[in-house]
């Protein structure tokens, strides 16, 4: 039942991700944090099967870490995503796959570029200027073909979220409740009050 | 084939040959990228159609990409159309009873020995078996009905620019019937000199 929406704007990527862990109709917690941030300039948000994702990121997380202390630079946005795609796709034909959806956003220092990825279970990967996964990507795909705005400000950004997030909760059946809200830019990733 | 959609094409003309697909991927019906490539080149004549379930498209084009770089080293020369074809087959049927889905088509120009450029394509299916066709092969959602398009479209000895409007208009034809194929298209014709890529606008939904 989770939501995650990702945007990209001039220099930025928002990324957003609701705060429910829930377990069958029950509401278990409404502070959990499923946007992990993996370096100084990247996030990744993640969803699917509880269990899988925690592991899975966790995973994610320490590995990206290590290769930030072997090599001395952060692997860029796109090393990253790819590298990260691999493991899934390598864990789908394996005996226990992780059924975990992402959305990796960064900010590429050298080329000063937003960049979003879109991933799921599969190890399907699109690099993509908006993103969901979950029940609200059919509500808010569409507003973000309208309403997106590669050239936007982040407080144009996060206004268009805004509309995205609302419409989910008016329109599903199970609202999803709170939203955490981080946005990657040149001066490193931040939380945003939403 | 139909849980992220997508479609490729490719026929040969005089002396060059051209490789289109359409630009889609989906997740069932919900469109997830309009910008989603499944041809790679790799060489500078040879071109690779990858329609199927993307996560295979990403992983094989990854493990093409690692084989040909291997075959080049190996045998110090860059590899030819007929053994490409070849290395597809067999990467695919090392995976017989658990394959990627995938329909590979393949396009490019042999080197003759007289130094001039024949040219080739060929397609497959999931499980590498191999398909030489003389006018055009298919592959993807679409495939059924880009078979109807191109048996009426094409004919034989198409100049470059000729080959290049019959494959778009039998691709953007035959994408129009199919809800999983579509969002824009890309068309590649290799000629000996050069390749010409342009991207083609489509009908959006």
């Amino acid at each position: 039942m989770d939501s995650s929406f990702a945007i990209t704007g001039k220099g930025y990527v928002i990324v957003a991700a609701d705060m429910t862990a829930a377990r069958s109709i029950v509401k278990m917690q409404s502070n959990e944090d499923k946007i992990k941030v993996l370096g100084s300039h990247l996030l990744m948000a993640f969803s699917g099967e509880p269990g899988d994702t925690v592991q899975f990121a966790e995973y994610i997380e320490r590995n990206i870490r290590l290769a930030h202390i072997r090599n001395t630079y952060p692997l860029p946005p796109p090393s990253a995503a790819s590298w990260i795609r691999r493991e899934l796709a390598d864990s789908l034909r394996s005996r226990s796959p992780y059924a975990v959806n992402l959305l990796v956003a960064g900010y590429d220092l050298p080329t000063h570029e937003p960049k979003l990825y879109w991933i799921d279970y599969l190890g399907t990967m699109a690099p993509v200027p908006f993103a969901a996964h979950g029940y609200g990507s059919y509500f808010a795909l569409s507003l973000l073909d309208k309403y997106h705005d590669p050239e936007a400000t982040v407080d144009e950004g996060l206004a268009t979220l805004r509309r995205c997030i609302d419409e989910v909760s008016k329109r599903l059946i199970v609202t999803p409740g709170k939203f955490k809200v981080k946005i990657v830019d040149k001066n490193g990733v931040r939380e945003v009050d939403f | 084939m139909e849980y992220n959609g997508g479609s490729v094409v490719a026929m040969v003309g005089k002396g060059c040959v051209a490789i289109a697909s359409d630009l889609r991927l989906g997740n069932q019906a919900l469109g997830i990228s309009s910008n989603f490539q499944k041809i790679f080149p790799i060489t500078d004549r040879i071109y690779l159609g990858l329609p199927g379930l993307a996560t295979d498209v990403t992983t094989l084009k990854e493990q093409f990409r690692y084989r040909v770089n291997m075959y080049t080293i190996k045998e110090e020369r860059e590899i030819e159309p007929e053994a490409f074809a070849h290395l597809v087959s067999s990467t695919l049927y090392e995976r017989r009873f658990g394959p990627y889905f995938i329909e590979p088509v393949m396009a490019g120009l042999t080197k003759k020995p007289s130094g001039e450029y024949r040219p080739f394509i060929a397609a497959s299916d999931l499980i590498g078996c191999l398909n030489f066709a003389k006018d055009f092969v298919v592959a993807g959602t679409a495939s059924s009905k880009l078979f109807g398009v191109a048996e009426g479209l094409w004919e034989p000895d198409l100049e470059p620019e000729d080959l290049f409007e019959t494959i778009s208009q039998t691709l953007l034809n035959a994408v129009d019937r199919d809800a999983y194929s579509g969002w824009g298209a890309i068309v590649h014709v290799i000629t000996p000199e050069s390749v010409i890529t342009r991207t083609l606008k489509g009908r959006m939904d």
